[in-house]
């Protein structure tokens, strides 16, 4: 049994509690631990994926007891690449983080950190939908703490709204949980695939009742239209980065449909036939429809790129409805563009916002304007998905996977037009910051600040912002760029994953431990 | 017995369900306690309702047992709820005394009493 499986889930699980416990006053021992533990998080992650890609799936039995009865891990090339995406994400904000001396802000910034890797990565790796739920906790209640860090009223209140909203979401995962045990008897995701298939038609109400309210569960996550209220206040209001963090989790949300959806509930199964293609891609268009409305209407940095973000996630979503293997192999492509661009663009956000506030009106202009102005122009390329980086390719992608739909003009025209629309918002909010401000007509005066003494003027006058910060952008913005170069071996192994997930023999016959 | 039961879930649900809606945050952490109550008795119940039976195979004589699994699932479950409930009250707590207001929307004009 390959013991480095597990490695990705203890490791944070570890070094979280040390630091909590014994390094909790030394920041920068606390600075040096987490980030060695992303360090080692990305070199283990690479690993396991470079085991993952040629094909074979390897299982983790927790206590050596075998699949039905204890919980396992498994390690296919699908989830190999979620946790590569979370640990190298995990770095750049890591560093972003602590360039920005954001958390210095609050106590325990990066034990919660931690915590919150070890449930996404433990959420990816998992075999068993009852440790999903849990994994799933733990990467919440590290959430809460992240997106309160550092207080203040607004964050605070729209911290309460986000844990109401993921409570009632956790509540809704029981009962899903609870009605699929109680048809058949296991929680164990390649049992339950074997078990439904089983099932007689005539006893499949209550199973389609558990298949719709699990999909509702992770629509929560993955913020599909009529569920996506909790994200823009929760994301504009959290410390950006946290939110850059965050752009991580919707893809959780993404990630579960897509594996329940092609390993239990799977294109053969009868019973729930047709369920995601028919209720999500109507609400996927909607999500993508809102989200670049929301970018056209944003008056505030922070609102502006969490609409941007669910606007991809409806990209994203609509790739995963089609339901088949290539537009599910444009899926996996897009969820690591959509990540990485997201996280970019919340990233630049704080750059800005710690400069001259989040409010998108003129102002005079901000020292290393020119940088990042350059930083949002790339990052906006990417988010709205023109040539040259990996959003135009990844549109590209799920518009040729669209083709044999039914609906394929109406999926094109959404994509294409609210493309255009969140161009012209992303361009009309640049513009404002970056160009208006320079225009001595249009400069709103800030409130005048109270005279500085003379002796503190003269020591302070321009401190020199932390390079740091800056190193963790173009870090991400280096990850968009490969996506683009390297786009035919990265496709090539979407590719696989997605064959992989339609024919999920091996996934079944290593977990159950079956010989074929 | 499973009217009993499954009524209790139903009732649960419904209360919790209209607490949620309310605009304060206290009724509202009413609310999902008592929504995780509902769960958590449906969960239990997802092992099929077995009277004055052990969780425990006998392998020495033919004896009625009940499922352990949901009483796991339903121990997991509390404790989850309870770490969750005791974050949300703190986090309550501290947006109140921060905000000087309880409501739960976030809008800045003060509303009427809920």
């Amino acid at each position: 049994m390959n013991h480095w499986i597990i490695a990705p889930v203890v490791l944070p699980a570890v070094v979280a509690p040390f630091i909590i416990m014994v390094i909790r006053f030394h920041l920068d021992l606390q600075r040096i631990f987490s980030l060695a533990t992303t360090v080692a998080l990305c070199a283990i992650s690479l690993m396991l994926m470079s085991q993952a890609a040629g094909g074979t799936v390897q299982v983790y039995e927790l206590g050596d007891w075998p699949a039905p009865f204890g919980i396992v891990l498994v390690l296919d090339r699908l989830s190999a690449l979620m946790i590569v995406l979370t640990s190298l994400l995990a770095l750049a904000v890591n560093l972003y983080a602590i360039g920005s001396g954001w958390d210095a802000r609050g106590r325990h910034f990066h034990a919660l950190f931690q915590f919150q890797l070890m449930g996404v990565l433990g959420a990816f790796l998992t075999g068993d939908a009852f440790n999903l739920f849990v994994f799933f906790e733990v990467l919440l209640i590290a959430s809460y703490g992240l997106m309160i860090h550092g207080g203040g009223k607004r964050r605070l209140q729209a911290g309460v709204q986000y844990v109401v909203y993921n409570l009632l979401g956790s509540t809704l995962f029981l009962f899903a949980l609870g009605t699929l045990y109680a048809v058949t008897g296991t929680l164990n995701m390649a049992d339950l695939a074997v078990r439904v298939a089983e099932l007689p038609a005539e006893e499949t109400a209550l199973l389609r009742v558990g298949a719709v309210l699990l999909l509702l569960v992770f629509a929560i996550k993955a913020a599909v239209l009529p569920l996506h209220f909790w994200l823009p206040a929760s994301y504009a209001n959290a410390p950006l980065p946290v939110a850059a963090l965050f752009a991580i989790m919707t893809k959780v949300g993404a990630y579960a449909i897509l594996r329940m959806y092609t390993l239990v509930f799977g294109p053969d199964v009868s019973v729930t036939q047709g369920l995601v293609g028919d209720w999500l891609l109507p609400a996927a268009l909607l999500t993508l429809a809102v989200g670049s409305i929301g970018v056209l209407g944003a008056r505030e940095i922070g609102r502006l790129m969490a609409f941007a973000a669910i606007a991809s996630m409806g990209t994203l979503l609509v790739a995963i409805s089609l339901f088949n293997p290539q537009a599910t192999a444009a899926a996996v492509y897009y969820i690591v563009h959509s990540t990485f661009a997201a996280a970019l663009m919340f990233l630049i956000a704080d750059l800005v916002m710690e400069r001259r506030g989040g409010e998108i009106i003129a102002q005079r202009p901000m020292p290393q304007t020119g940088l990042i102005a350059a930083l949002f122009f790339t990052g906006s390329i990417a988010v709205a998905g023109m040539p040259p980086l990996s959003g135009f390719l990844g549109k590209l992608l799920v518009m040729d996977a669209a083709r044999d739909s039914d609906q394929v003009w109406l999926i094109w025209a959404v994509i294409l037009i609210s493309s255009l629309v969140t161009i012209v918002g992303l361009a009309r909010a640049g513009s404002i910051l970056f160009w208006e401000s320079h225009d001595a007509a249009h400069v709103r005066e800030p409130e005048p600040e109270p005279e500085p003494h003379e002796d503190e003027a003269e020591v302070e006058i321009a401190p020199k912002a932390p390079a740091l910060p800056i190193v963790a952008c173009f870090l991400l913005l280096g990850g968009l760029v490969a996506l683009t170069v390297f786009a035919g071996p990265m496709m090539d192994y979407a590719s696989a994953t997605a064959a992989q997930l339609f024919a999920p023999v091996d996934y079944l016959d290593t977990v159950l431990r079956r010989t074929p | 017995m499973e009217i009993l039961v499954s009524s209790a879930v139903g009732l649960l649900t419904a209360c919790g369900v209209y607490l949620i809606l309310r605009l304060r945050t206290f009724p509202v952490i009413l609310g999902l306690s008592l929504l995780s109550y509902a769960v958590n008795v449906f969960l239990f119940a997802t092992g099929r309702l077995a009277l004055n039976a052990p969780p425990i195979l006998n392998k020495y004589k033919e004896v009625a047992y009940t499922d352990p699994l949901p009483q796991a699932l339903v121990l997991t479950a509390i404790v989850i709820s309870f770490g969750m409930t005791a974050v949300i009250v703190m986090i309550a707590l501290s947006s109140y005394l921060t905000a000087k207001d309880d409501r739960i929307d976030m809008t800045d004009e003060a509303g009427e009493d809920a």
